[in-house]
């Protein structure tokens, strides 16, 4: 194998598993040791550079950090980082006079269309720089999927007012309850560019199923039910409820049907339970509140009685899967079965849809219905001054792709405006700093504790159901938050290793408690990833590797399972390895947001 | 620093037929100096002897004074350990495998505890043929009190502070040769790929077993000029490889005829001798003593197995002792009785 060229920042950048899952790439370790020593504002500030909504993506983040975290793969759970971050958001000081404000004017004005996560991102971005922003959006108030969408009882509305405050409070010029409805009419407007952030609107129906048509009064589309609630034009619902389908939606509308009346609720889904879209930790609070998931069910028909819903019938099916792992449901070929009912929630995907985007603006779209759109680095369409970004770029996603959509597209927009070329992205902010305190010490814990993940505590069950507003994760203390913290492996102290000093004394392999380390002669990956201590199967994993050693040997080590414990380092005699704190900020309009020393 | 390793593993660590890993082999952290050439003997030790699939409580570790002596906290945590007085480490050894000849004894001493102070006790414990494996980490310099010559260092080596030393070195392999050790071995600290089946196979021979491996000093002897250094050593060393096999495996390695020899061991394990040892024959102490005086004269480190006897008696052997561990004897055993006594008396009348 080639030696591995840690000049290139991506390389120490993939090491840091959480902060490369994420899709706004958070310097996840970084603001995690910044909680562990209780500095809950500046973990607030590093959080709210990259991610824009820390506390309201410490309660409802999708986490790919998690499922990524190297703890997982040497304990049992991961750190709990979504959590921690709800930590520093509820425990940080006023951080308003921290923020940046509004920059002089630079002349230039953007329009962005829809207030949620991606078009506020693009809105933060830019503001800083001196951009004129006008913000559309068809509700009163901005937030838009994070405000319809999520039920209060995992996100309090308190939260979302004050982090999308910190933005409008930019300067923003915020023009709600105006729906557009049409893009021509926009680009008419004497402005330098248009972001489109409107989200996948459209909530699936099962039109064709019998019955649709006479029980529509009680048949309702999930996310726009949930809206209703948000706004408070649905205040109550039937006491029996049904909700089709099995991902995060349907989870939030299960729960906040037991909250508006529903006593009997189920959820019912075609797939088996452990192929259910919806994360883990949702379809495991559903059931804390005692709503049934009822799996290999497909809708059949939805039964009337006298002009009135009365309940659905479901076929059975099981799921078969084929080696090229496609799956198919199969009949059982049990006879229907019947769940009585008063109302019926479909809540089986949504779509894209523009409908006020005509045709001769230019703006192109795929048979699927997303615009066409230049590559997901610049998020240009076939029209360039006008962007995409969120959910109505590539469909239906998360918050935090939404943020990452608007961090790249304020700065396409910027490069735009400047009359720069889009695709010369500007680089990363990367440092990469020695943790030497002395001879053995390292600025940082280096030995991982034991502790396993902690759990968050829960509001009391009936208290919780008895109101919507009521939150129902408490959230860590400060004690708690502390273990927790210190479970993180600080997978941002990189182990940097300089093939000149190393004179081949074997300690490091000796002393690493995970087998890391391998000096053997050099071969093709392959074979190479054979003949270490540990075979390296996990090929997501990369190898670092040395350049050929005095004893024609190299250095090998599987970044799999390193606990960046340090003691390579420590019990290396020439410092040939070295802890290196690896700080890695994906480039944004405004570099340099917030300053945290 | 770090005093404790962390408790986490590599999931996929592999076990040996006791359902051991590795690190079930480990000790504390170790407080020598880092890049010890004495740590990855250590290290050595803990992977020959999870190799081996040895269960830790049947081993027992014996050690004199000396930054050697201080390596049997470092590896095997939960075997047996016993640190003597300085260089009498051999007296203790002599002893507990008189009283307890079911453990596996592991001496491991230094170059000032075997070949200063307890020269005395070394050649002794040699000449009785005692059933241990003697590892002397020799870096030719006394590491502890700031890195004096020690008696087996070489001619004309130039220590850290810069002076020749001006006497010849006590060689101790050619000494455990000459004193008719019956396994003789050498080994580079640095060479774990020679130094494990080395020491698999002393553990598994029937008598005294020494391997005398070259330890570099990182700290006072690493220093241009010496000749134990990590560089200088690697420069020097003329190694001849082995493998070992336990009896209980099935020989899978395919060697091309004639470029190796196999040795069988009382237990029935085997031992593969391969490249340098083409015409070397193991089994002949004069060739092993050739052998090293030549690689002495020409300034070369010769490694490997240099002189195994196979037939060896050991200690409680040639004295006939009793074939139970003392402890184990009930008191009908050990005191006979009167009957027992008259009998023996009546025998010497």
């Amino acid at each position: 194998m080639q030696a591995t060229d840690t000049t290139n920042p991506e390389y120490f950048h993939k090491v840091v598993d959480c902060q490369y899952a994420c899709p706004a790439h958070t310097p996840v370790p970084a603001y995690i040791r910044l909680i562990a020593q209780q500095r809950y504002t500046d973990a607030y500030l590093i959080n709210w550079e990259s991610n824009v909504f820390p506390g309201v993506l410490g309660r409802t983040c999708d986490r790919p950090c998690e499922p990524a975290c190297r703890r997982g793969r040497v304990e049992a759970e991961p750190v709990a980082i979504c959590r921690l971050k709800r930590v520093a958001a509820d425990f940080k000081d006023e951080v308003a006079d921290m923020l940046p404000k509004a920059g002089p004017p630079n002349g230039k004005k953007v329009a962005l269309i829809g207030a949620g996560p991606a078009s506020l991102t693009v809105a933060r971005d830019l503001a800083p720089l001196g951009y004129e922003v006008h913000l559309y959006d068809a509700q009163a108030k901005g937030g838009g999927f994070m405000r319809s969408q999520i039920p209060s009882f995992r996100l309090p509305e308190s939260v979302l007012d004050e982090e999308i405050g910190y933005i409008l409070n930019m300067g923003i010029s915020t023009v709600f309850s105006t729906y557009v409805d049409s893009m021509a009419g926009m680009l008419t407007k004497g402005y330098d560019a248009i972001f489109v952030g409107s989200g996948a609107p459209r909530g699936r129906d099962l039109p064709k199923l019998p019955g649709r048509k006479e029980a529509d009064a009680n048949i309702h589309i999930g996310i726009n039910w949930l809206a209703n609630v948000a706004f408070e034009h649905t205040k109550e619902i039937g006491k029996r409820v049904i909700v089709l389908g099995g991902g995060n939606t349907a989870m939030d509308c299960c729960r906040t049907s037991r909250r508006l009346g529903g006593e009997e609720v189920n959820v019912i889904v075609r797939s088996p339970f452990a192929d259910m879209k919806a994360s883990p930790w949702e379809k495991e609070d559903a059931v804390h509140e005692g709503i049934p998931i009822i799996d290999n069910h497909v809708p059949r028909e939805f039964v009337i009685e006298k002009g009135k819903l009365v309940g659905m019938t479901f076929d059975k099916v099981e799921a078969i899967y084929h080696e090229d792992g496609r799956r198919n449901l199969v009949s059982t070929g049990e006879d229907p079965v019947f769940f009585p009912c008063d109302d019926v929630l479909i809540a089986i995907g949504q779509e894209n849809a523009f409908p006020w985007i005509e045709k001769e603006t230019g703006i192109r779209f795929t048979s699927w219905g997303t615009p066409i759109i230049n590559d997901d680095e610049t998020f240009q369409s076939t029209r360039k001054e006008v962007f995409f970004g969120g959910d109505s770029a590539f469909g239906p996603s998360n918050i935090i792709t939404a943020v990452a959509h608007g961090h790249k597209a304020a700065v396409s927009i910027d490069l735009y405006c400047q009359g720069k070329n889009l695709s010369k992205r500007p680089p990363p902010h990367v440092t990469l700093v020695g943790q030497k305190m002395g001879i053995h010490e390292w600025s940082y814990d280096s030995i991982p504790i034991t502790d396993e993940r902690k759990i968050v505590p829960l509001e009391d069950l009936k208290k919780s159901l008895s109101d919507r507003m009521v939150e129902v994760e408490l959230g860590f203390d400060v004690e708690t938050a502390f273990i927790e913290a210190e479970r993180c492996l600080n997978c941002d102290a990189q182990t940097v290793f300089t093939d000149a000093n190393c004179i081949e004394c074997d300690a490091c392999t000796d002393i690493c408690p995970t087998s890391c380390i391998t000096f053997t002669q050099n071969a093709p990956e392959g074979e190479l990833r054979n003949k270490l201590l540990v075979p390296a199967e996990n090929t997501d994993q990369d190898l670092y590797v040395s350049g050929t050693l005095p004893t024609g040997r190299v250095m090998v080590k599987d970044e799999d399972v390193c606990l960046h414990c340090g003691l390579c380092a420590e019990r290396c005699p020439t410092a040939a390895w070295d802890m290196q704190m690896f700080l890695y900020n994906m480039a944004k309009a405004t570099p340099d947001l917030v300053d945290v020393k | 620093m770090s005093y404790y390793k962390p408790k986490f593993q590599h999931p996929k660590l592999p076990k040996n037929e006791l359902g051991y890993t590795v690190a079930d082999y480990d000790g504390a952290v170790s407080t020598l100096c880092a890049g010890c050439g004495h740590d990855s003997i250590s290290g050595a030790i803990r992977n020959a002897c999870f190799l081996s699939a040895i269960p830790p409580h049947r081993i027992a570790k014996l050690s004199g004074i000396g930054c050697s002596s201080k390596m049997p906290t470092y590896f095997l945590g939960k075997s047996h350990g016993f640190n003597s007085v300085h260089g009498r480490m051999p007296s203790v050894a002599t002893g507990a495998s008189v009283a307890n000849r079911d453990l596996i004894y592991l001496g491991v001493s230094g170059d000032g505890d075997t070949a200063s102070i307890g020269m005395g006790q070394f050649v002794h414990l040699i000449r009785r043929n005692v059933n241990m494996t003697y590892i002397v980490a020799n870096n030719g310099c006394y590491g502890l009190t700031k890195g004096q010559d020690s008696a087996t260092a070489d001619l004309g080596s130039v220590g850290k502070y810069g002076v020749k030393n001006p006497f010849d070195g006590i060689d101790l392999a050619s000494l455990a040769v000459l004193q008719g050790a019956s396994f003789v071995a050498r080994s580079f600290s640095g060479d774990k790929e020679q130094l494990e089946p080395l020491i698999r196979a002393a553990m598994a021979h029937r008598g005294f077993a020494f391997i005398d491996v070259v330890s570099p000093c990182v700290t006072f002897a690493n220093n241009v000029g010496s000749t134990r250094s990590y560089a200088a050593t690697r420069d020097n060393l003329e190694a001849m490889p082995i493998d070992f096999v336990p009896m209980r495996e099935e020989i899978r390695t395919q060697y091309k005829e004639g470029s190796s020899q196999t040795v069988t061991l009382h237990d029935g394990s085997i031992i593969h001798l391969h490249k340098a040892s083409r015409k070397y024959k193991p089994d002949s102490r004069e060739d092993a003593l050739m052998a090293l005086q030549t690689a002495n004269r020409t300034g070369k480190v010769l490694t490997g197995l240099l002189y195994l006897d196979t037939d060896s008696q050991d200690l409680n052997h040639t004295l006939a002792l009793a074939t139970k561990p003392l402890n184990s004897l009930g008191k009908d055993e050990l005191c006979p009785g009167s009957r027992v006594l008259k009998s023996i008396n009546e025998g010497l009348r």
